[in-house]
């Protein structure tokens, strides 16, 4: 992050003028403004992180009185080795592909279509924000009625286009279509945001680059795929890490809608974690499932800014 | 100008994007107008087939949602007095008599505790932090920020798991105290890097004359800084308003009965043989309509605020 002009401004106070001021020093005030959240974030941040790291090498169990035990590595052993954290971590990635592919397919031809500027488009954007500002749990649960064979509302909308009986298949207990239930509901929820985003980009793009390409005769197809994708990449980009992150953590949309079934094939790795933790109570065994989840996220995130920042500079 | 220009869509093309993204959003918006609806249907209506759009509207999911009842006979509700006020006479219409309120009341206002209260403390930290952020040299500025964002890259499950413990041992566990801290905790980290972008854009010429002037840094900060980042700080406590009352994850694991606020509570609604749809339908509605009437409110900031403000318009 480089010096804002506001930091140099800042710098540049003649000492003269510092002296003058009465009252407390602008390093105290900086301090007694920062501390309190640097306090608050080390009590439920840090703090719990480095417990669960700790926690992670011993045998300790929540709901039993009896003393840790120190026990290595064997917790991380346990779970690489474990069939079902794969099975999760292969639920997880299934979710985070698609739902990410339709959201940039369908968000980003939104925001194109946004971005031809026809009269309302304000108020229709609008209205398509509204579902993911809205509880996940809440709509999650609903989404389970309009789900159901028969009297669902998705079901009965299906029977009405392509004529299969909506009482002959269910969304969320079907073990070929769970997978897909979850990827609909997040999509009709998330699209929006990157759809936002990218419209951000679009409009971000100075016409005037486009009246040079006419001016060498370009053609329209060619301006997009030269120009507007070029230009709008970094904001999709953004829009990939912002849904990737947040989806690596999903649960309470998918917790409410399939509850990590038919079996275990919609248990995203959450899901899974929040069995060992809260359900079977292997507080040390879940300790360390975080800890690998954390730094999966964490190491993806962090090769990808570094794409992200080369696609920015170029 | 000519009324000629290249980059200004034809007419035709106007019209078509205006029909695709307003089938879109009639398409995306279904769901929530049947959660409206529903709420206004009675039972029967809400389970048949095929899927009513027209119905005789009852309030029966409204009562069923703030009131708890007991069945009775007909021959029982011959003896009873006649009902004395319209939801007595709901209930009774279902062969019911009310016994008492539901839950949803309290869980609602909990909502509301936590939510206010938790909002309150993340934007007086956050404004504070922000601005020291924004015209301070702090050591390990970049540091600093980077680690209050990384904070909202865990998984709230695995974040649970130590709070759980923590809360367990300072008596913390299901009380809205405990979930105000926690939800501020977690919302700090999107007020402090939101607001610093809304401060860093008001000159700082404004308040080196009110330095000049003899103002302290403080005043300068309380009568300078703060009106003009008004608009900034409302629609930042929007967004942390909006994030404290759809959150699930902790609430569902660190509350129970006291302190639990309505969206795990709402999934839980259930009437004769399974979920009481018209209820739980009355109950998301309540719940659902003031975020959506923030978001109207808050358009023009949006992008800013679930973007941590990485892209600004």
């Amino acid at each position: 992050m480089s010096a804002s002009p506001i930091d140099r401004a800042a710098q540049a106070t003649p000492k003269g003028l510092a002296r003058r001021i009465r009252g407390l020093s602008d390093r105290a005030i900086a301090w007694l403004f920062v501390g309190p959240s640097i306090v608050l974030l080390l009590a439920v941040n840090i703090f719990p992180l480095i417990w669960t790291i700790n926690l992670s090498f011993t045998n300790f169990k929540a709901n039993r009185l009896r003393e840790a035990k120190f026990i290595g590595l064997r917790n991380y052993e346990r779970i690489l080795t474990d069939t079902d954290t794969w099975n999760s971590m292969q639920a997880t990635a299934h979710f985070l592909f698609w739902t990410i592919f339709f959201q940039v397919l369908i968000g980003f031809t939104l925001a194109y279509l946004i971005n031809k500027k026809f009269k309302g488009n304000d108020m229709w954007t609008t209205i398509i924000v509204l579902p993911m500002m809205l509880s996940p749990a809440v709509v999650g649960n609903f989404w389970t009625f309009l789900y159901q064979p028969q009297i669902g509302l998705f079901n009965y909308v299906i029977e009405f286009f392509t004529g299969v009986d909506s009482s002959s298949f269910s969304m969320i207990g079907d073990v070929n279509l769970a997978p897909w239930s979850i990827v609909i509901v997040d999509t009709w929820m998330w699209t929006p945001f990157v759809m936002l985003i990218c419209l951000a980009g679009l409009r971000s793009i100075p016409d005037s680059i486009y009246e040079a390409a006419e001016c060498d005769r370009a053609s329209k197809w060619r301006q997009f795929w030269t120009l507007t994708i070029p230009m709008a990449l970094p904001f999709l980009m953004l829009a990939v890490l912002f849904r990737g992150i947040e989806n690596f953590k999903m649960f309470d949309l998918v917790v409410q809608l399939t509850g990590g079934g038919p079996g275990s094939l919609t248990t995203l790795t959450s899901i899974d974690l929040k069995r060992e933790a809260f359900e079977k109570w292997r507080t040390g065994y879940a300790s360390a499932y975080a800890v690998i989840l954390f730094v999966t996220v964490f190491g993806l995130a962090s090769i990808y800014v570094k794409a992200l920042n080369k696609v920015k500079e170029r | 100008m000519s009324g000629f220009s290249v980059t200004e869509p034809s007419r035709r093309q106007k019209w078509i994007a205006g029909v695709l993204v307003i089938t879109y959003a009639l398409v995306t918006i279904m769901p929530l107008l049947w959660i409206i609806a529903t709420g206004f249907k009675s039972p029967e209506d809400a389970i048949s087939y095929p899927p009513k759009v027209v119905f005789q509207p009852s309030l029966e999911g409204y009562v069923n949602l703030f009131s708890s009842r007991t069945r009775i006979t007909e021959s029982m509700q011959e003896t009873l007095q006649p009902a004395e006020t319209w939801y007595d006479q709901v209930a009774r219409d279902s062969g019911t008599v009310i016994v008492g309120a539901s839950r949803y009341g309290q869980r609602f206002l909990n909502s509301v505790v936590i939510g206010f209260g938790s909002t309150f403390l993340a934007i007086v930290f956050g404004t504070t932090a922000a601005y020291a952020f924004s015209r301070f040299k702090v050591p390990l500025k970049d540091d600093l920020l980077f680690f209050i964002l990384s904070t909202r890259m865990m998984p709230p499950i695995a974040v649970a798991i130590p709070i759980f413990l923590m809360f367990r041992q300072l008596g913390l566990n299901d009380t809205k105290l405990g979930m105000i801290l926690l939800y501020t905790a977690v919302n700090l980290s999107l007020s402090v890097w939101l607001l610093k972008g809304f401060i860093d854009e008001i000159p700082f010429e404004y308040e080196e004359a009110a330095l000049i002037d003899g103002y302290t840094r403080f005043q300068a900060f309380y009568k300078v800084v703060l009106p003009q980042a008004a608009t900034g700080i409302a629609s930042t406590a929007i967004f942390c308003l909006i994030f404290a009352w759809n959150e699930y994850a902790f609430a569902v694991l660190l509350t129970s009965g006291n302190a639990q606020t309505a969206p795990p509570f709402i999934p839980t609604i259930i009437g004769v043989g399974g979920q009481d749809w018209p209820a739980v339908a009355a109950g998301a509605t309540i719940f659902l309509i003031p975020v959506m009437i923030f978001t109207i409110l808050l358009r023009k900031h949006l992008l800013r605020g679930i973007t941590f403000g990485a892209v600004r318009k």
